[in-house]
């Protein structure tokens, strides 16, 4: 039942805890506890908009970087997480497997700003070994939406 | 141009053949705009990417020659591990297996292998539109068999046994239903295999839409009643399953002497499906289940939340299990179906089928298909609901 109500609020999450009794054909009073639940756990982190920057006209650059870090002697990699992800302007930050160690995603208004995040703040950390920066130049598909496709039903109106 | 009008131009059989229900529909249709449709027998899920990306990779490698007439060897050998898995029936690859050009073609082929003149052809109605103008063209006899609501449009033993003569040779059961959305429950398959046994009686199971069910278990065929698969021609294909219904990709599966037949006939009549569709649908089924379980879940939302919407309404409907149709009754507006479609359309522009338009018995309901989008649906019930509201008030 929760993967159920999650797939749907991961698509959706203005959808009321009613409109997903009826799909799932549960009780709204049995949904609407269980969601709870699932934020009180912190399964349910927050009730995002997936929006299209470039759309809406923003001139916001997002980049991705690559950070190599010795790992910590009994903290591991996660306190040199936590010490860049305290930044309000990084979105996010995954620990990776293969050639480097962080995946640092960081949302600047300018170039400017994220040369400078990386040189003055992530650069200067005693544990950071080496950056690489990777700047995106056009969002396809994010959360599994496709941004540029707008489905227009092409099939005929009455078939048997 | 002039009019052709030589006295002989035409087969008297195939001119005299009715027009279906749904065509003339869907002239009135195509000729508005802002119409919201329910009236597709279609998928709305666009085909697995990996389906369409093996069909753009064979194209790319130039397999575009015929293939045999049966169908891709490894195309049938899929399929039959797919039955063998869903069904635990087996069947072989070679000699009881052929790959059509939709189940469509399997239908008439069926009723061209099996039916002498006269032979009469039992067909459960309300059903797909093609069993009865294609067992004419097989110079069979169509009798249909009313199924009713009370028996949530079952099959039952006994409306079988009324409807069998010394002609009778072949039953149709188009379970699940299009356009009821019914499914028959292994103790009802027991009990017609039990009639069709009696009466030394062929079996033609459309199982288009066998992926499709929402009872929680799964899906159960006729031929999995002891005695029955040697006497059964099973068709299936991937147009509903796997969203693929351009692709035109069906398959049949029966006894050798029945296939080798019907391939025959294939043979001489389309030589072999499309061949680009076949490697697709070999691909269809070797990776994309997952897909269709995920579709099917997606169904079964819209399924409750167009029931649940129905009751608030009050339209009388049974749940039905099956495919992606609901078949809820108008009988209490005191209109034939397609007055209630025809009202709907020029004043809601929603469309939805007359069920008459799949024979007789389904006159007093209209089919809805759940084959949209939740947001195209709430748009379609909103309308709907005022339709009914103001047919209510009397005005």
């Amino acid at each position: 039942m929760r993967e159920k109500i999650l797939s749907l609020l991961e698509r959706n999450s203005r959808m009321t805890a009613e409109e997903i009794a009826v799909l799932l054909g549960s009780g709204s009073d049995v949904i609407a506890a269980e969601i709870r639940k699932m934020e009180q756990e912190n399964i349910i982190c927050g009730y995002n908009t997936l929006i299209d920057w470039d759309k809406a006209g923003s001139d916001a650059v997002t980049a991705l970087i690559e950070v190599r870090v010795t790992p910590q002697r009994g903290q591991g990699f996660d306190h040199i997480a936590e010490r860049i992800y305290n930044y309000p302007e990084v979105q996010s930050v995954y620990l990776i497997s293969g050639a480097y160690d962080l995946l640092v995603i960081l949302e600047g208004k300018t170039l400017k700003e994220v040369s400078n995040f990386v040189s003055s703040k992530l650069s200067t950390l005693d544990t950071v070994l080496s950056t690489a920066t990777h700047f995106i130049l056009k969002k396809y598909k994010d959360d599994g939406i496709i941004f540029e496709r707008k489905k227009k039903d092409t099939r005929m109106t009455i078939t048997p | 141009m002039k009019e052709l009008s030589g006295r002989n131009l035409l087969s008297k059989k195939a001119d005299s053949l009715k027009p279906s229900g749904i065509r003339k529909f869907f002239d009135i249709v195509a000729e508005m705009d802002d119409v919201v449709s329910l009236g597709v027998g279609e998928p709305d899920f666009d085909t697995p990417w990996a389906v369409r990306d093996e069909g753009i990779y064979t194209l790319e490698r130039g397999k575009t020659f015929y293939t045999s007439n049966a169908g891709l060897r490894e195309l049938r050998e899929e399929i039959c591990r797919f039955l063998k898995k869903r069904l635990g029936v087996g069947y072989d690859p070679v000699q009881e297996c052929l790959v059509t050009v939709g189940g469509s073609e399997a239908i008439d082929l069926a009723f061209r292998a099996l039916l002498n003149p006269g032979d009469e052809v039992l067909i459960p109605e309300p059903c797909y539109v093609s069993y009865t103008p294609c067992a004419i063209l097989a110079d069979g006899v169509p009798v249909p068999i009313p199924l009713q609501e009370k028996n949530e449009f079952r099959l039952t033993a006994s409306e079988l046994e009324e409807h069998i003569t010394d002609r009778t040779k072949l039953l149709v059961l188009p379970f699940p239903n299009n356009p009821t959305g019914a499914v028959m429950r292994r103790e009802d398959l027991e009990a017609v295999a039990k009639v069709c046994l009696e009466h030394d009686l062929y079996v033609l199971s459309d199982e288009i839409y066998s992926e499709l069910t929402y009872t929680g278990e799964d899906h159960v065929s006729i031929v999995q009643i002891p005695g029955m698969r040697e006497r059964t021609i099973l068709i299936n294909g991937f147009s509903k399953a796997f969203a693929m219904t351009g692709w035109r990709l069906g398959y049949c599966c029966g006894s050798s002497r029945i296939l080798s037949v019907m391939t025959k006939i294939h043979q001489f009549a389309i030589m072999c499906a499309p061949t680009n569709s076949q490697y697709a649908a070999a691909a269809a089924l070797r990776d994309c289940y997952p897909e269709v379980l995920k579709m099917r879940e997606a169904y079964d939302q819209r399924r409750r939340f167009l029931l649940h919407s129905f009751r608030k309404m009050g339209l009388p409907c049974f749940e039905p299990f099956g495919a992606f149709y609901v078949f809820p009754c108008i009988k209490e507006f005191g209109m034939t179906s397609e007055e209630f479609a025809t009202g709907l359309l020029k004043e809601q522009r929603v469309a939805v089928v007359p069920g008459d338009a799949f024979g007789q018995s389904g006159e007093g309901y209209i089919r809805i298909s759940y084959a949209y989008s939740l947001d195209a649906l709430k748009e379609a019930v909103g309308r709907l609901e005022k339709y009914v509201a103001k047919l209510r008030g009397g005005s």
